[in-house]
């Protein structure tokens, strides 16, 4: 295996064959932050499988809507300081994914939602572990209301040149349509997500 | 390694044998392109985001070779190791040396056309590597033993009865339960033991950001991160055209992809991989097999600009009706047809010719590409290089005769009516393979022409 001859060749070749270059884009036409946008993820969220619940108040409050709504459901987990403490939790974050294959509820909070898609952006420092929100049986998101944006456009300014790891936006619960294009909730990861757009 | 394999046409007509099917499959894949139509009449700036797409991806195509030094700089400061591979034969051996390396003979794998392309699996499991496909659409052809029959939507051709039994068969359900959300709950159950086993997984790329070195990966289930992060070795398969400059251009590309795709406002996961997890590993390589070659061919070149959304396939009346397995290649429909050739001109030269040209394909094709100028400009090489079949060069020189010459033209006309007219049965029989599937309009009195000239003495 010569991967480094493979390497200097296909970037030969790519240079040989490639055509002119022509100018990027402009995108600054698609930028318009003035939508009501808090309106429009409540709907789209909803369409696309997912729930939210748009409040004032405290974690300890939402903590408690959050026991309400999963009464069967004793294991949940975050790794955010505020709802850790919230909760009374004491199990600190393993080296490894594994470890969360039994949670029942995971909590994270996001850095901001995506209006047009009903998506929201977590990091993997929000996560604690990169496996958690994908693991879990039902995912709940925080996310401050100041911080929703209308589309994709304003999602990657916003992002910026911020430091992550890893990085994902997640819309909705996992799901498949592969057999005969019925919709099912829950395909490899969460069956819920329900997201608090705190006021 | 190449099976001998029938054309386009015979394995359309194999399909074509069940119409029941046919139409179930003709229906399904026009309404999920009702759907992308629904989600694409929502946004007014749409025609702007598939120009801007097109335009992004134009500029990537004339400096590639840059955009991919400057991936390869990038991922490499994020610890991420980075092969290049000049041909499918050369990925499989580097994926096959990092399993090697690991010590471990077992991966999980999420969806990849690429490596579909190389036939990865069929390699891996020749030197005694099991792969479990992932994404329930993949794992059920998997174990019907079959290829995927369509980019996103890998077992659109299977009726959820023949699933039922497949996961009686291997996953021990009870028989005749074909109920979607009971076989649905039944693969998460079958395939989070996977995860939670597997120290290899291997994923495909939709995106390459050269700014950073992440990746982006996109998916509804989720299978693509449980895999990486439950592993403990991540490999990323991608072709040299994935590359996109920045970050910013993801806005549009995410925008485009699903709504095309299946008309969602986006997929469940869009993930971006930047670095390994501490104390992991991630690999991405670098794939050409045969994307330069397709980058010097000036008509065939913007093929390259895709990404991978089977809206074209969706919108194909071909491809609704003689179903993804016809094309015999990794990627069916319009766009496969146009890539194909690329691969192997003579294996492939059907293809370019299962089309109507009707021209659907690149009108809801998110990146512009010109697919069925392509498809039309791939039949004139193919005839020129020898490779089409001896039936398409006689039809295609009669053709070209009749059209240049005005006598003829207005002869051929005539017979035509006479014969649809007083003898149907000399064209409508069984050695006529253009009538199978399709019935004969009535012939009018006389043609446009003889029409024209007509009422034009009448006047």
């Amino acid at each position: 295996m010569s991967t480094s001859t493979s390497r200097d060749s296909i970037l030969g070749k790519v240079a040989l064959n490639k055509p002119e270059s022509t100018p990027l884009p402009d995108l600054s036409f698609f930028i318009n932050g003035t939508a009501a946008v808090t309106e429009q993820f409540i709907t789209i969220l909803g369409n696309i499988g997912g729930k939210a619940h748009h409040r004032e108040g405290t974690i300890d409050e939402v903590i408690s809507t959050i026991k309400n709504d999963f009464p069967e459901l004793k294991r949940i987990y975050s790794s955010d300081p505020d709802v850790r403490r919230a909760l009374d939790l004491q199990f600190v974050t393993p080296a490894s994914g594994h470890a969360f294959e039994d949670v029942d509820v995971a909590i994270i909070k996001a850095h901001f939602g995506v209006a047009e898609n009903g998506a929201v952006w977590i990091t993997d420092d929000l996560m604690g572990n990169r496996a958690l929100p994908f693991i879990c049986q039902h995912l709940v998101v925080i996310v401050d209301e100041k911080n929703l944006v209308p589309t994709m456009h304003e999602a990657y300014k916003k992002i910026g040149s911020s430091k992550y790891n890893y990085g994902a936006f997640i819309a909705g619960p996992s799901k498949t349509a592969d057999i005969e294009q019925s919709l099912v909730l829950g395909a490899h990861g969460p069956k819920s997500m329900t997201v608090f757009i705190m006021a | 390694m190449k099976e001998i394999h029938a054309e386009h046409a015979e394995l359309a007509g194999e399909f074509n044998k069940d119409e029941d099917r046919v139409d179930w499959h003709d229906e399904t894949l026009w309404w999920i392109r009702a759907k992308r139509d629904k989600a694409v009449n929502q946004l007014p700036e749409w025609e702007r985001l598939r120009d801007a797409a097109s335009q992004i991806k134009d500029h990537v195509l004339g400096n590639l070779d840059t955009y991919l030094e400057q991936f390869e700089a990038n991922a490499l400061q994020n610890g991420v190791k980075v092969h290049w591979a000049a041909n499918a034969e050369e990925h499989n051996k580097i994926v096959y040396q990092i399993m090697l390396d690991q010590g471990v003979l077992r991966m999980v794998k999420s969806k990849s056309m690429l490596t579909e392309e190389c036939h990865l699996n069929e390699y891996l499991k020749e030197h005694g590597i099991e792969v479990i496909d992932s994404d329930l659409g993949e794992r059920i052809v998997q174990l019907a033993e079959e290829a995927p029959s369509h980019i996103v939507l890998p077992c659109i051709h299977k009726k959820k009865e023949e699933i039922g039994e497949l996961f009686h068969i291997h996953l021990g359900t009870e028989k005749g339960n074909s109920d979607p959300q009971f076989l649905t709950n039944t693969a998460r159950i079958h395939l989070r033991e996977i995860f939670l086993t597997r120290k290899v997984a291997l994923t495909g790329v939709n995106f390459a950001v050269a700014e950073t070195g992440e990746i982006v990966v996109c998916t509804n289930e989720g299978n693509a991160d449980m895999g990486a992060h439950l592993a403990n070795v991540h490999i990323a398969s991608m072709g040299i055209e994935k590359i996109i400059p920045k970050k910013e251009h993801l806005g549009v590309f995410l925008r485009l992809l699903t709504r095309s795709a299946t008309g969602q406002p986006i997929t469940t996961y869009s993930s971006h991989f930047k670095t390994p997890q501490n104390g992991r590993e991630m690999h991405i390589i670098i794939v050409d097999n045969g994307r330069t070659r397709q980058l010097g061919r000036p008509d065939f070149r913007n093929s390259l600009k895709c990404i991978r959304c089977g809206a074209c396939m969706n919108t194909c009346p071909v491809y609704r009706r003689s179903g993804g397995h016809s094309y015999h290649n990794a990627i069916a429909g319009p766009i496969g047809s146009i890539l194909a050739p690329n691969l192997d001109m003579k294996d492939y030269a059907d293809l370019p010719f299962a089309s109507t040209l009707c021209g659907s394909c690149s009108n809801v094709c998110p990146v512009k590409i010109d697919i069925h100028q392509q498809l039309y400009k791939w039949r004139q090489v193919i005839v020129k290089e020898g490779y089409a079949t001896k039936t398409k060069k006689v039809s295609m020189q009669v053709m070209s005769n009749t059209l240049s010459s005005p006598t003829a033209y207005h002869l051929a006309g005539k017979m035509g009516r006479f014969v649809i007219k007083y003898a149907p049965f000399a064209v409508n029989n069984r050695l006529n393979p253009w009538y199978k599937q399709r019935d004969l309009p009535s012939a009018p009195e006389q043609s446009f022409g003889e029409w024209y000239k007509e009422n034009r003495k009448k006047q």
